[in-house]
């Protein structure tokens, strides 16, 4: 039940029974008082729930900011000697901001060729039946559940041998492995949504179907394919375990880069967690840009 | 449900996907096969061996442990997040600032990359460092997650709990959004109990979310490398060393190919039988509607 609509229940139920009855002081019955603490707890809930889950990521920030001496000194809620060397280190030195660049590379590139090849695709399984579909659907979604630990070894052995390792591309095309199949999943559900009249006067006016896909059909998706984006770009930007192994140098991610802070003299606490907030950043952005269209597209596009 | 046009040509709309799907699926694949029934001493030096590694890997121990932990591990979670993430769905405010700031926060746990959820929690869990460690010394609990193997594991469930019951509660609020405004003005003027409210209204609508909610997470927890990997490295001992990294240990650790391929496979096919019970569970119900 949301709660606008418990408060908009109240006033008629009120007027009617409270006004009958008592007209000094309004009496709320024992449903209505049952749904005003509901709403409170909802809220105190609520507000728990997400206290618990930012207290681990504020932890990481609060970090972020301070001197080594300090995080090894004690635990204090705030940073008391505010420092930005951590970020400053990060910033000024090209191994390591490279891995940002990298791994936004990878994964634009993945967002890319998901997309193109999913949203034909996805049209296909919405609109026709042909020879071995069900199959086909099967044997697509089946991948997205292969566990990458099973493909390290000869998804190294592939690419190294025709020349793609430690190449973007190498780690674009390993993520289509799981990231193709989820697109054409999300697409499908969307598509299914849009009547089929629509294709079919469309083909009736004399629209090709290349012309008919991009002008018409693909605009009227357009929520799904962002929806689609953001998944593709989620579960890219996250994979640490092919990233890391199809690369050495040139195109090594962020996120396997954060190993170095490892050193002799222990650990780069303070490095450590600056890069990690730097991780977390981009993901925030995309997620504030599909915000609107995130509680159906969480659906998958099938409610 | 309408019906779709019997159309073989689209085909060639679904063959892009089939070629780079083809591309990293089944090379690597076959590859795999080809590994699991030789033994291969270097590049040029192998032969054939059958099914021995297959006998291998079902006799081995290490790996029977690996799979019950993974199980047990898998369920402890669904158990955890399938109703925590119900709950948290339904407590979601539905309109306004507050509702997309909520759904921006909630969402946040699942745009980190999962070694940094690792590190997040490395640090967070350290008696030294860490307020999750640091509170459970002061409450007077010997918690250390490096030497305790229970410590360890139920370290390793929060963080998978904190990690992803946001999935499951953006599934459950995204199929309560779906639920019409009707319904509850029908139950209200039937006086219905929040109870029956969610029993008979709620609870079915959000059965087809469930179900892929219950999917992802399954699979997902499944193949969980990163995290325990990063947290606690599979120990201590041996104590969170779960499937994936068991395989990983062995392929590239020992560099044992032949096992470790075989391993993959059979790994593979109990992922696949699981996966195929629930896609015909998804396609059933979605044909009961």
């Amino acid at each position: 039940m949301t709660q606008s609509s418990t408060q908009a229940a109240k006033q008629p139920t009120a007027r009617l029974y409270g006004t009958a009855t008592t007209p000094q002081a309004p009496v709320y019955s024992r449903a209505e008082h049952k749904a005003k603490n509901g709403t409170l707890r909802r809220r105190f809930g609520m507000t728990l729930y997400l206290v618990l889950l930012l207290l681990p990521i504020y932890w990481l920030v609060n970090m972020s900011f301070k001197t080594n001496t300090e995080i090894l000194s004690g635990l204090t809620l705030f940073p008391e000697h505010f420092t930005l060397d951590n970020y400053a280190k990060i910033f000024g030195d090209p191994t390591w901001y490279m891995g940002y660049v990298n791994s936004i590379t990878y994964v634009g590139m993945n967002m890319v060729i998901s997309l193109l090849v999913a949203l034909p695709a996805a049209y296909a399984f919405s609109r026709y039946r042909f020879v071995g579909d069900k199959h086909m659907f099967f044997w697509l979604l089946s991948n997205r559940m292969a566990p990458p630990a099973v493909f390290l070894l000869p998804f190294f052995q592939l690419y190294s041998s025709v020349g793609l390792f430690d190449t973007h591309i190498a780690v674009a095309l390993a993520h289509c492995l799981f990231n193709v199949p989820l697109a054409v999943w999300i697409l499908e559900g969307f598509m299914s949504g849009v009547p089929r009249e629509i294709d079919e006067t469309a083909y009736i006016d004399g629209y090709t179907f290349p012309k008919f896909f991009v002008r018409i059909f693909i605009p009227l998706i357009r929520s799904g394919i962002g929806v689609t984006a953001f998944f593709c770009f989620m579960f890219s930007w996250v994979e640490l375990l092919l990233a890391r192994t199809l690369t050495s140098v040139e195109a090594k991610p962020i996120a396997a880069i954060m190993t170095r802070t490892v050193s002799a003299s222990g650990m780069d606490w303070g490095l450590l967690a600056a890069a990690g907030v730097l991780t977390i950043i981009p993901g925030m952005l995309v997620i504030y840009f599909v915000r609107n269209h995130v509680a159906k597209g969480f659906a998958l596009g099938r409610v | 449900m309408q019906t779709k046009v019997e159309n073989n040509k689209a085909w060639f709309l679904v063959l892009p996907v089939f070629i780079i799907v083809a591309f990293s699926a089944i090379i690597p694949l076959m590859t795999v096969v080809n590994y699991s029934v030789q033994d291969i001493f270097d590049q040029n030096t192998s032969y054939f061996v059958g099914v021995e590694w297959f006998k291998q890997v079902m006799l081995d121990s290490r790996l029977h442990d690996a799979l019950i932990r993974q199980f047990i591990f898998s369920f402890t979670i669904l158990l955890i997040e399938i109703p925590l993430g119900i709950g948290v769905a339904l407590m979601m405010p539905t309109k306004g600032r507050s509702a997309s700031l909520c759904l921006i926060l909630v969402a946040l746990p699942l745009l980190i990359p999962w070694n940094v959820v690792g590190t997040i929690w490395q640090i967070f869990g350290r008696e030294d460092i860490g307020l999750f460690g640091a509170f459970m010394s002061f409450i007077g609990v010997d918690y250390n997650y490096a030497s305790n193997p229970i410590d360890a594991w139920s370290t390793v469930v929060l963080m998978d709990v904190w990690h992803w019951t946001p999935l499951v509660a953006l599934l459950c609020y995204s199929g309560l959004r779906a639920i019409p405004e009707m319904y509850y003005q029908a139950a209200r003027i039937d006086r219905a109990s929040r109870w029956a409210v969610f029993r008979y209204i709620q609870l079915p609508k959000l059965t087809s979310v469930l179900i892929i909610g219950v999917l992802l997470r399954f699979m997902d927890s499944f193949m969980i490398y990163t995290e325990p990997f990063v947290l606690t490295g599979g120990g201590p001992g041996s104590s969170t060393t779960f499937l994936s990294q068991a395989l990983v240990q062995q392929a590239i650790g020992q560099f044992d190919l032949g096992p470790a391929a075989a391993f993959s496979l059979v790994y593979f096919l109990i992922i696949l039988l699981v996966c195929w019970v629930f896609y015909t569970t998804i396609m059933n119900n979605q044909k009961d509607k």
